[in-house]
């Protein structure tokens, strides 16, 4: 059960890298690829993840389960897969506001990514919760956890920038990435069916 | 320079001779570099000749030159390529540029155009500096100089309704491509703001298989275009319009009126049809870029 975890911990930090490289690539054809627009991007994308970290700690306060934390990865994929219609028409209504390409870039890469990493950026805590059965133990799984996720998060800028964007438009590879969440939302619901009290103190 | 010779000292050898023997000129002196934001920026001087260049690499193709002794004469090769664009276009009131360089077309537009409105896009601070410290680049009533990305100006010129009679893409400096301006969409934003006779030129690739997506994504955007190449560049100028192409009979008569101009920068426009092709010499099958596939670097590199 430990595995299914680290596995879906992995796949969080691989969404997280992938969609926050193709976040350029979205931005360039109105703000850019000014270094500003990257700082843009990484600016929300710390921010998100920040919020996401605090609550996510929250959420697994309330009877915490796998089936929860499925839950997590089947919001993040609801509010991710809208970039694929919305994005072009939120960056306009922007673009016609806001002079400024640094702050264009800013207020867009907020409306576009702000929700589906605060969400992703609880998955890590809440695995924390769901593995950590002592206060001894807690500390190397918390390590063992940001290893899966921050390889999740290598892996996923690797494959990202090195190949999806020369095998698939981007709107394919948003699609997948939606994809890949509703599937582990379902791994991990799957998983709390079979070992129903496996995970609950 | 020096302490990269002495590492790799056979190579570096090897290319001096070269050098010394195809151009017999002396060895390349670096009196600048820097490292902006964008970009790592050289400028050599090679006897009366002042480069710029955008690259350590040593197969860098894309640079501005200028002969000191002989400041208008249009040294290198692709600058006098785009500006066979003129052909199509032997009369601009407004122009576009997006990329600086050394400031060489703008400037030399500004000489044989005094009355043209000169905008000019640079997305890099430094290599304005460099221009105007080293090249005598200087905005003036005519040129305007623009800060900023080439994309997002041509985005707010549609906005704002503005047109040009020439537009020159010259943003493809160094290593690394904007991949954004390479795109179906940002032609066609550069072809809403050209106006019923205006042309665009600009400075392609000739080599890899983005030789390809480039000439199809043109292709798909514009219909057929002019292919300019020379065997004394490896760069490839496209040059087309929102409307069918004129014949070259048409071409010949613009060169004989713009012959006697174009001669101090050491233009032989008359020349023009040994460099013109509309022949389609790449695979049609390759796929137009776009906003949602642009892989222009990693296409380079295969």
């Amino acid at each position: 059960m430990a595995l299914i975890i680290y596995l879906l911990a992995f796949v969080g930090g691989f969404v997280i890298m992938s969609l926050e490289l193709l976040g350029g690539r979205v931005l360039a054809p109105y703000f850019g690829s000014s270094i500003y627009v990257w700082g843009s991007i990484i600016t929300i994308f710390m921010l998100s993840l920040s919020l996401g970290y605090l609550f996510g700690g929250k959420l697994s306060l309330h009877r915490p389960s796998l089936q929860r934390f499925g839950v997590i990865f089947i919001v993040a994929a609801v509010l991710l897969y809208p970039l694929v219609y919305f994005a072009e028409p939120v960056m306009l209504l922007v673009f016609e506001r806001i002079e400024d390409p640094r702050y264009g870039s800013l207020v867009a890469s907020g409306i576009l990514f702000i929700l589906p990493t605060i969400i992703l950026g609880m998955i890590s805590p809440y695995s924390v919760r769901l593995l950590v059965e002592s206060t001894h133990q807690s500390g190397q799984i918390a390590g063992r956890l940001y290893f899966f996720s921050t390889l999740g998060s290598a892996l996923g800028t690797l494959a990202t920038s090195f190949y999806f964007v020369l095998w698939f438009e981007i709107n394919t590879i948003l699609t997948l990435l939606t994809a890949t969440l509703v599937l582990m939302g379902i791994v991990a619901s799957i998983a709390h069916k079979i070992r129903p009290h496996g995970e609950s103190h | 320079m020096s302490s990269t010779s002495c590492r790799r000292l056979p190579a570096a050898l090897l290319i001096m001779t070269m050098v010394i023997v195809l151009s017999g000129t002396t060895q390349a002196r670096i009196i600048h570099k820097e490292r902006s934001l964008y970009s790592t920026i050289l400028l050599d001087k090679q006897g009366s000749t002042i480069c710029l260049q955008f690259s350590v690499r040593q197969d860098q193709r894309n640079q501005s030159c200028k002969d000191l002794k002989n400041p208008k004469k249009l040294v290198f090769g692709y600058a006098r390529m785009m500006l066979t664009g003129l052909l199509l276009q032997p009369d601009p009131k407004s122009i576009l540029i997006v990329g600086l360089g050394g400031g060489t077309l703008p400037t030399t537009l500004n000489e044989i155009y005094p009355e043209a409105r000169i905008d000019v896009i640079e997305i890099d601070p430094a290599v304005v500096t460099v221009a105007e410290t080293y090249f005598d680049f200087r905005s003036n009533d005519q040129i305007r100089t623009f800060v900023q990305d080439g994309r997002v100006f041509t985005k707010r010129a549609a906005m704002r309704g503005e047109e040009y009679d020439l537009i020159m893409l010259d943003a493809f400096n160094g290593d690394y491509i904007p991949e954004h301006l390479m795109t179906a969409e940002y032609l066609d934003e550069t072809k809403a703001i050209l106006t019923d006779d205006g042309v665009v030129v600009a400075n392609t690739f000739a080599i890899s298989r983005l030789y390809d997506h480039e000439s199809a994504t043109y292709q798909a955007v514009f219909g057929d275009f002019f292919n300019v190449t020379s065997r004394e560049s490896a760069n490839r100028i496209i040059i087309t319009t929102g409307r069918p192409l004129p014949s070259i009979a048409q071409l010949e008569e613009v060169a004989s009126t713009l012959a006697p101009r174009l001669r101090a920068y050491d233009v032989r426009i008359q020349d023009f049809r040994r460099q013109f092709s509309t022949e389609v010499d790449w695979d049609t099958n390759a796929r137009p870029l776009t906003d949602q596939y642009a892989p222009a670097n990693l296409l380079r590199e295969e």
